[in-house]
């Protein structure tokens, strides 16, 4: 049976910041707590512009426009530096602003429940007349929009979610039912983030590698949102929701949950389902989480940074049949965190790392990059939460020393050869593994590397359903060039075993 | 120190009584470590969670100090916070966790 491989992959982010004062945890939480906080008066002046966040340096990596490497030769903060050249559009993806954004969230609504002004529904069409790709019929369904008094009186006296743009309301999202809390508003504005980001995501996934969208089979997709009602609360599913936006017409799919660990589990059922002949070509696609925007929003404006958590992250990867060419991705070479491993940093890191390199007889050296939880120091270290990728270099160099697979001294070079800087938004299942995907790719395709490890963890106890933390991984690898065909064992084969079996049993006869 | 774990310190310390009560910390670096201590010492120092104002002045320590080191079987301890202790900038974590310790636990032993 032949390895599935990685054909392409989609990076995007979405620069939200009216969102970050209305729909983060932190503030929402704040504002319920102490309304009158210093922290909420002082947050608004804390806030980017777009040309900011698309001249940082970390989101020109996320797109695709820097490597890695380049980035890691910039010291950090990086947040006082600047991307020469910098772009919206890059090799991966793009950076959407948030009144295109809020555009597409109406594009992607099927229930008619986000309802634009008049004003905004004219700018924002024109506006993505303009974008570079995404087509007429779908900006069609913007339509011609409401007098704003019926959009205030929604949000007064009927809970709907304002839409606010550069502190304007310029629409709402509307709650799908009267009673039900699973489609209140709030959810309803939070799932159509996770839709129309993840839409852009594989739309870009699209538009960048020259993919039919009708030759994608399956869908997995994997944020940490849940869409349903009250008698189903998490009954799915993004992933078909998102595929129709698509047009992945030939297409069905289903969620896949994990917290963080969400995209690599994803990663390893589609590499399955493939190898396995079930469906051709996989999509993998994660949407962003407007909950997250400004998590560590305190810490930020305390030390007098910009809010750097002001991005919603989106990714998409397909994973297809064996062709010769692209990475493979090593379904032999999974590793697990089980019920029984333990919590234990070691533990952890031998099930993740090392277990699955013992099955293939690797040295922790044999793996060139390690793609770990590629969060961006810029946004953790002010939060007291340190460089994380870091973290886990350390982790997997010293492990490799109880090992013996390399010397104590040589734990730092260790960490600058087979590690990076973590350059994604701290969006939970954004930065899992799942970044580097597509700079692998290109790493192993050009003869840069030869393998690289996508690992994701997940912290499950947030749930409350288990204290058990969790992760996976796998192994992407240069592909040999030879595409074996699945074959049934031919006449000659069998005579062969027979033979040997024969063999065996006649020199069992002799030695007795 | 995130909320919920303040409540259970504090729920806990009120059901068994402080002097029953050793808190064993795992924070990554001693910034983060020190607050954890200073939280079930001295009170949660960014107010915002049930042990704000709390001085519960228990014991604690982090799981790379010698004296939770010397308490333990040391094969579990190497195959469970061996790698960790070539990670973890042990001296640093130490002297923060020492110093609160030193300044607002109760019990001197």
């Amino acid at each position: 049976m032949t390895y599935a491989v990685v054909k392409g992959a989609g990076y995007i982010l979405v620069h939200t910041p009216d969102m970050v004062l209305h729909n983060g945890t932190t503030q929402t939480t704040e504002r319920i707590i102490n309304p009158d906080s210093d922290y909420l008066k002082e947050l608004p002046n804390h806030l980017r512009s777009f040309d900011e966040v698309v001249e940082y340096l970390p989101n020109q990596v996320y797109i695709g426009n820097m490597t890695p490497e380049e980035l890691g030769k910039y010291e950090q903060p990086w947040v006082d530096k600047k991307a020469e050249g910098a772009s919206k559009v890059g090799k991966f993806g793009e950076i959407m602003p948030q009144d295109e954004f809020i555009g597409l969230m109406k594009i992607v609504d099927t229930f008619d429940l986000v309802k634009l002004s008049k004003e905004f529904s004219v700018e924002v069409t024109k506006k993505l007349e303009d974008h570079h790709f995404i087509s007429k019929d779908l900006i069609s369904r913007i339509k011609e929009g409401e007098e704003i008094e019926e959009i205030e009186k929604l949000i007064k006296d009927q809970g709907a979610e304002p839409l606010y743009n550069n502190g304007e309301v310029v629409g709402c999202v509307k709650r799908a039912h009267d009673v039900d809390t699973n489609l209140s508003a709030h959810v309803i504005f939070e799932n159509l983030a996770v839709k129309a980001s993840g839409t852009l995501a594989a739309l870009n996934l699209v538009e960048k590698n020259n993919i039919n969208p009708e030759d994608v089979e399956y869908v997995i997709e994997c944020s940490e949102e849940a869409c349903g009602d009250m008698n189903q609360r998490g009954g799915g599913n993004f992933a078909k929701s998102i595929a129709e936006m698509a047009g992945f017409v030939n297409a069905t799919g289903s969620d896949t949950r994990g917290f963080c660990a969400g995209p690599t589990h994803s990663v390893i059922e589609a590499a399955a389902l493939v190898q396995a002949g079930v469906y051709k070509n996989v999509v993998v696609v994660g949407g962003g989480a407007t909950a997250k925007l400004g998590m560590n929003g305190k810490d930020h404006v305390k030390k007098g940074l910009p809010i750097l958590e002001d991005v919603l992250g989106g990714f998409a990867l397909l994973i297809g049949e064996n062709d010769g060419i692209n990475p493979v991705l090593r379904t032999d070479l999974v590793g697990r965190h089980t019920v029984g491993t333990g919590s234990s940093p070691q533990a952890v890191i031998t099930s993740l790392v090392t277990a699955p390199l013992d099955k293939g007889n690797l040295k922790i050296t044999d793996i060139d990059k390690y793609s770990v939880e590629m969060q961006n120091p810029d946004i953790t270290k002010p939060a007291g939460a340190g460089d994380v990728p870091k973290a886990n270099y350390k982790m997997i160099a010293a492990l490799g020393v109880k090992r013996n697979d390399i010397e104590k001294s040589e734990l730092n070079s260790f960490i600058e050869k087979h590690g990076m800087e973590g350059w994604a938004p701290t969006q939970g299942h954004i930065p899992s593994g799942v970044p580097y995907v597509g700079f692998g790719r290109e790493d192993i395709l050009s003869g840069k590397i030869n393998r690289a490890m996508i690992v994701g963890k997940g912290s499950l106890f947030l749930g409350r359903m288990t204290n058990l933390f969790d992760g996976v991984s796998i192994v992407m690898e240069k592909n040999s060039g030879k595409v074996e065909e699945e074959k049934g064992v031919s006449e000659e084969e069998i005579r062969k075993l027979v033979a040997e079996a024969m063999r065996d049993f006649a020199s069992h006869l002799l030695e007795n | 120190m995130d909320l919920e774990n303040q409540k259970r310190v504090k729920e806990l310390t009120e059901k068994y009584g402080a002097e029953n009560i050793v808190v064993l910390i795992g924070a990554a670096e001693g910034e983060a470590a020190g607050l954890a201590a200073e939280t079930v010492t001295a009170g949660d120092p960014t107010f915002a969670g049930p042990l704000a104002g709390v001085q519960l002045g228990l014991r604690v320590y982090h799981a790379v100090e010698p004296e939770f080191k010397e308490a333990v079987d040391p094969e579990v301890y190497d195959e469970q916070i061996g790698m960790m202790e070539m990670v973890l900038d042990v001296d640093d974590i130490i002297n923060e966790v020492k110093s609160i310790r030193e300044q607002y636990c109760k019990f001197k032993d």
